[in-house]
């Protein structure tokens, strides 16, 4: 007891300026995240970029004289110029309008393998977890199922039926093959959680378990599951281009970043604006939502610095408390 | 060779030079914030052989004082002023010079015993080294381990030699606090610290751990600082006391006179806000309203002067200085108007303005009119003890709880005590868990649990609240508080319109402000948290409310505050609390009825003030002796009851009545007599005057032990 309640003591003065600064409102916790998040100016910047590279995506090509597809026969291989921004490839096809087309398709997959396959993760992990028992021992026979069948050969196998279909049915395959490990992690830690006792108490006033994933244990691995969602918007882009090989989402003659990538870094150092641009591209939309991510789990992390209000005693009480 | 023959350092210093003198000590620590001053100006003396108590709530500073004089502070830390010992100077000493005299001359034991041991090495190994790394040359490894025999000896570890071979997860806590002092005191030290020694243990192992430290002090002749928020403990063990406050000493002085006639407002204010466990009646308690204060820039003036009911205008200008008392050179008080406070004596109550007890309306009808609103049959639970990873295999049962039964009415406090490992908790979880359990039966407002549907155990779950120990753990901290208290009403579907309505209500109702709902948990203070989680509880507007140890984690002066809001709810709301403490002085302040529990049975249940005046079970006896007050003249006095040993395994309890290895009460039969103690199980039956007196004891016998 004597070692937790210095800092309660020294924290206290927090509260009252906190609160104090809007008397009578009170905010539940969708209002609060959503503040701190939008003090958060590195985090609003990103947000920022994500809507710039989407705009950019699909105006892009509007304002482009040059189609994705149409060649210009006068100019192959051509280095970046007023007339064609970005330069040309091999055929004569304008690389800044066929990375414009990439960069619609990639963000789109980028973005929604993320968000999908950390959701899956951390439901599945979190209802194996806390509810245990046989559902969990079903869900992670199914987890070790998908972990050890190598997914390019189920893939392969499976490709045929998946030929010439929309190539959103990607995103839900790349999704698919991507959440085991998380989805692990997330259950051995939702197991220690579950003996807490605000969990215990949740349980206790009748909280159905939906409601206590949701509610209590995911907001405490926010920070985690928010790193492997950044973290798989890149490797979904680049994933991508693996799983073109076997014909299906991103078919010539249309392009993604990630092919865009891959053909143009064999080429690097003879003809660097064949991938220069759409790897830059890439950078900055994986930073972009990196930074979105930071912001998002200070906001959600009471204890984080920089989504606190500025003020003098709320700086030393955090100060004192570390 | 024995202990008081041993060489004692370089010459014995004068009789009356005090063996530690620190002099205007200051440490201070960097933080974002600015610097923290965790002790501000410290002067204090500690004479051979005598024992000072420090006391203080979390944050005052007692803890850092005496890790500077350890020289345990961390490096960032920066200390000034001066630490005598005998006669050198600590401060400034290298970490090297300091490892001589740290362990030989100066011995700590912690709060911790287990973090104090390291986990893969014997007991006997660790006192043996303890010899050794101050005596390499003079002391042979046999010779070492030797000693470490006769030391654990000394400690009260029976069967020492055997036990020396124990690793530290195989000994009980009070075991190891005891192989932590044996440490301690292997090298005849000159000054014993001992930072709240047992604030992790039970209350019968705390007495015998200062039964052992007395006989350490004893045998080594040392100084000893008792370091604790307890004072209780401090009323039986210091000869002299001081009080400290943010960072610095507001009152030092003799320990009788100090109880009895404090001159400061906060000593006052500290001394009325300990239950005492010996009150005929019940008196309010006295809660310090306020927080202590940051300790970054203090403002000037007294530092409690915010939380002082007699705060004068100067009292804010300059802080005071320890000024003797009635030219008492021994008795100095740090406070402007401590003439004032000459005559008051321990009113505090009136000076602090402590709410009046207020009866609830129900509890003038007599109990057996009263509704019953929970009612415990029999209850049984076991845990199945298995081996094995691959191939589990059954080996035992442990009986957590085996049969106990009680009722609680309408609009009473239930109080159920026992140490650690009784099966109290089990009991709990139990009966809020809603299901139908091992045997026995759980009553819920006359609604068996065994019979519920889902919808009605969810229904249910409205009227049966509870309120956890750990106010940290029990909220979840990233829920600002107003969702925390809104949750139960969201579970059980209210509209916004009503939790809009109902948060803030809630919340001023335990005595928060309705602008606190968005804060998080970490901006809250321990005392406030624990709010937050009554507020929760009585959400649902609940009739019965199960408290497990709610108190225990808070400093002395905020419980008092918890302890008046439990109190005040039960009448305002017309509650009824089962209440589950190891703190008796609590149980004594707020329950009416009280079940006493030895190793998952109940050994004595009955209305409380005949339970404490008149124990008719040697265990309670035990446990009540146990129970430091905080009056030295009367704890000087008392004879304490000891246990022998440690709670016996509960997968194989003892036949016949479960407290007989233990019991002081058996002990003193003759052959026949026992035969009875260890072949038949005694059943609760009704003793004593009273018809709500029950205890389980083939022998009992009524005593005031307290």
């Amino acid at each position: 007891m004597a070692s937790v309640e210095p800092t309660a003591d020294l924290l206290d003065p927090a509260g009252p300026v906190e609160a104090a600064a809007r008397p009578g409102a009170i905010l539940s916790r969708r209002w609060l995240v959503l503040r701190r998040f939008l003090r958060n100016r590195p985090a609003l910047l990103g947000l920022v970029a994500i809507v710039l590279l989407y705009a950019a995506a699909f105006l892009g090509p509007l304002i482009s004289p040059w189609d994705y597809q149409t060649s210009d026969y006068t100019a192959f291989l051509a280095a970046p110029s007023a007339r064609h921004w970005f330069g040309t490839d091999q055929i004569g096809h304008d690389v800044f309008a066929q990375t414009m087309r990439g960069l619609q398709k990639s963000l789109t997959i980028g973005l929604l393998v993320g968000v999908i396959s950390t959701s899956v993760a951390a439901v599945v992990g979190a209802t194996a977890g806390y509810l245990g028992g046989w559902v969990d021992r079903v869900l992670m026979w199914g987890v070790d199922m998908l972990l050890v069948i190598p997914s390019f050969l189920i893939l392969a196998i499976a490709s045929p039926a998946f030929r010439g279909r929309s190539w959103l049915l990607f995103v839900v395959l790349l999704a698919a093959f991507s959440w085991m490990i998380m989805a692990r992690i997330v259950r051995g830690m939702t197991m220690s959680l579950r003996r807490r006792e605000f969990v215990v108490a949740a349980r206790f006033m009748g909280a159905p378990a939906w409601r206590v994933i949701f509610q209590h244990i995911l907001p405490q691995m926010a920070s985690l599951l928010i790193i492997d969602a950044t973290l798989t918007v890149g490797g979904a882009v680049l994933a991508e281009t693996g799983l073109s090989y076997f014909g299906f989402g991103v078919q010539p003659p249309d392009v993604s970043l990630g092919t865009l990538i891959r053909d143009g870094s064999t080429a690097s150092l003879t003809t660097p604006w064949l991938f220069v641009f759409a790897g830059g591209l890439l950078v900055l939309a994986v930073l972009s939502v990196n930074l979105v991510g930071e912001g998002l789990r200070d906001a959600l992390d009471p204890n984080a610095r920089r989504a606190r209000r500025r003020s003098p005693t709320d700086t030393a009480a955090v100060g004192s408390a570390r | 060779m024995t202990l008081a023959e041993e060489v004692r350092g370089p010459g014995p210093p004068g009789a009356d030079a005090p063996v530690l003198a620190v002099t205007d000590l200051a440490v201070s620590f960097p933080s974002e914030a600015g610097r923290v001053d965790a002790v501000r100006g410290l002067s204090y003396e500690v004479a051979r052989g005598e024992v000072l108590g420090i006391v203080g709530e979390s944050g005052s500073g007692k803890s850092v004082s005496s890790l500077a004089v350890m020289g345990l502070l961390p490096p960032q830390a920066r200390v000034s002023g001066s630490i005598r010992f005998r006669d050198r100077e600590l401060i400034g000493l290298s970490d090297a010079e300091l490892s001589r005299i740290r362990g030989r001359r100066i011995a700590m034991v912690f709060q911790d015993p287990f973090s104090a041991l390291t986990p893969i090495y014997p007991v006997g190994d660790q006192v043996a080294e303890a010899l050794l790394i101050h005596n390499r040359r003079a002391l042979s490894k046999r010779a070492a381990a030797a000693r470490a025999v006769e030391l654990l000896d000394l400690v009260g570890i029976p069967n020492a030699g055997a036990r020396a071979r124990s690793f530290p997860h195989e000994l009980s806590g009070g075991m190891r606090q005891r192989a932590v002092i044996a440490m301690g005191i292997a090298n005849d030290p000159d000054l014993i610290i001992a930072d709240e020694p047992t604030t992790a243990l039970d209350v019968t192992v705390q007495t015998q751990v200062f039964e052992v430290l007395t006989t350490a002090r004893e045998v080594t002749g040392a100084a000893v600082l008792v370091i604790t928020h307890d004072l209780g403990v401090i009323a039986g063990i210091a000869e002299r006391v001081m009080v400290m406050y943010a960072g610095r000493a507001v009152e030092i002085g003799g320990v009788e006179e100090i109880y009895a006639r404090p001159r400061m407002p906060y000593t006052l204010g500290l001394l009325g806000s300990v239950p005492r466990p010996d009150a005929g009646e019940k008196r309010p308690l006295v809660p310090i309203e306020g927080q202590p204060p940051s300790l970054v820039d203090l403002p000037p003036g007294c530092p409690f002067a915010p939380r002082c009911p007699l705060a004068l205008p100067a009292c804010r200008a300059a802080e005071p200085e320890l000024a003797s008392v009635d030219g008492d050179a021994r008795h100095r008080a740090a406070c402007v108007r401590s003439g004032e406070l000459a005559g008051t004596g321990p009113r505090a109550a009136e000076v602090f303005g402590a709410p009046p007890i207020v009866t609830p309306a129900l509890a003038r009808l007599p109990r057996a009119r009263r509704r019953v609103v929970l009612r415990v049959t029999d209850l049984v639970k076991h845990f199945p003890v298995t081996t094995g990873t691959v191939l589990r295999r059954r080996v035992g049962t442990l009986h957590a709880v085996d049969g106990v039964s009680f009722d609680v009415r309408e609009g009473e406090t239930l109080g159920l005590v026992g140490e650690s490992g009784c099966g109290k908790t089990t009991t709990l979880l139990e009966i809020l868990n809603l299901r139908a359990p091992s045997a026995g039966s759980v009553e819920i407002l006359g609604r068996d649990v065994a019979t519920l549907d889902r919808r009605s155990r969810f229904a249910l779950r409205r009227d049966l609240q509870v309120v956890f120990q750990d106010p940290i753990a029990a909220l979840d901290p990233r829920l600002p508080i107003g969702d925390v208290v809104a949750e139960p009403l969201r579970v059980h579907g209210a509209g916004s319109q009503e939790i809009r309505r109902r948060v803030p209500e809630l919340l001023t109702l335990v005595g928060l402000r309705p602008g606190q709902a968005s804060c998080y948990p970490a901006e809250l203070s321990g005392g406030q948290r624990q709010r937050v989680g009554i507020a929760r509880a009585l959400a649902l507007r609940p009739q019965v409310l199960v408290l497990d140890e709610p108190v225990s984690a808070l400093d002395v002066s905020i419980q008092a505050g918890v302890i008046n809001l439990l109190d005040g709810l039960k009448a305002e709301l017309d509650l009824s609390y089962l209440f589950v403490a190891h703190d008796l002085a609590v149980v004594r302040h707020i329950a009416d009825r009280v079940a006493v529990m030895y190793l998952g049975t109940i050994v004595e249940i009955g209305e409380a003030g005949s339970v404490f005046t008149a124990a008719q079970h040697p265990y309670t006896q035990a446990l009540l002796s146990a129970i430091p007050i905080p009056d030295p003249a009367r704890e000087r006095r008392r004879r304490r009851i000891l246990l022998e040993g440690d709670l016996p395994d509960p997968a194989n309890p003892p036949a016949g009545c479960r407290f007989r290895t233990r019991c002081p009460k058996f002990a003193t039969l003759d052959r026949r007599q026992r035969d009875r103690c260890v072949q038949e199980e005694p059943r609760l039956t009704r003793r004593g005057a009273l018809p709500d007196h029950e205890a389980a004891c083939h022998y009992a016998e009524a005593r005031d032990v307290l």
